[in-house]
């Protein structure tokens, strides 16, 4: 990664225009060519730097559901776990975390009687407790992370 | 949100077209007037429902070794308005108020912290410390060992 990438994951994070040619737009501005910043920006996705290029949509006011839940898993089961949990297609996030719940997941689904049922089928499938800790209350939300 | 806004939400799911003019190239796809896209994206935008339109970067690819998802123990009377100065601090990603699952879990009061390094990121964690005064009755701090997962937002309608 050199300047210009950084300059573009730096640039890119901010937002993104709504025009006929927003690439051009952007590239102007960051002193490049629209055929660079594209050729750029599919080998950032391509290579990992950037997991996502696009809209990023509110799930709650599309009527949708989001929840983050937690996981106890003895060390000797976390493998077999992950691989349950992560094959649920609700499960949109999954780290492993340094504490006793040793798992945090985000579900996302289309409605709360969804994320309901998705929690038990976790719970029945793994046999553990699943802790369901869904936000009570939103005050900051804006990752941005300098390159 | 109407079924068009729907589709354009199912198109853009995977992203953005890498395209020199990706509203065309979805217009293309969905069988609409370019304007009509750009329209209801600015819209959306505008209502909430697209938060922005950008690039999420993978935090390890980019030095962020020290992810911690710092978790807190405050009074419920005080959350929201301790909740909106931990806020408001530039270094944090993400803040919320969560249930507490007594005993093995006390917490309520969630920020995340991004830091270089571990030192940057305990210094990120003393000034919510700060923030939170007397009103901080217990905390932990739980860092990201490994992504196990992690894709875009998709609903199953896509």
């Amino acid at each position: 990664m050199d300047d210009i990438d950084r300059n573009i994951v730096n640039t890119l994070q901010v937002g993104f225009p709504i025009c006929d040619a927003p690439y051009r737009q952007v590239a102007e501005s960051l002193g490049i060519s629209e055929s660079e910043l594209l050729a750029r920006l599919q080998a950032l996705l391509a290579n990992g730097t950037l997991t996502r290029f696009g809209p990023l949509y509110n799930a709650e006011q599309m009527g949708g559901a989001l929840t983050l839940a937690a996981v106890k898993i003895p060390a000797e089961r976390f493998e077999e776990v992950t691989e349950i949990i992560n094959a649920f297609p609700e499960v949109a996030h999954n780290y492993a975390r340094s504490h006793e719940l040793n798992m945090w997941f985000v579900l996302a689904t289309e409605t709360p009687e969804q994320q309901q049922q998705t929690i038990d089928a976790i719970a029945r499938q793994t046999g553990l407790i699943v802790y369901n800790m869904p936000k009570l209350k939103e005050y900051f939300v804006n990752l941005r992370l300098e390159a | 949100m109407d079924d068009t806004d729907r589709r354009i939400m199912h198109a853009t799911q995977a992203g953005l077209p890498l395209t020199p003019e990706p509203y065309q190239t979805l217009a293309e796809q969905l069988g609409l007037s370019k304007e009509e896209v750009m329209q209801r994206m600015a819209a959306m935008q505008t209502s909430g429902i697209i938060r922005r339109i950008g690039a999420v970067p993978n935090h390890y690819q980019l030095g962020y070794r020290f992810n911690g998802m710092t978790v807190w123990d405050v009074p419920d009377e005080q959350i929201d308005k301790l909740g909106q100065h931990v806020g408001q601090l530039p270094f944090v990603s993400h803040c919320y108020h969560r249930p507490r699952h007594k005993p093995d879990w006390p917490y309520n009061l969630f920020a995340m912290v991004h830091g270089k390094t571990q030192a940057e990121a305990d210094g990120q964690i003393m000034q919510i410390a700060e923030v939170l005064g007397e009103y901080c009755r217990g905390r932990d701090v739980l860092y990201s060992t490994k992504i196990l997962k992690k894709t875009g937002f998709r609903s199953s309608g896509a």
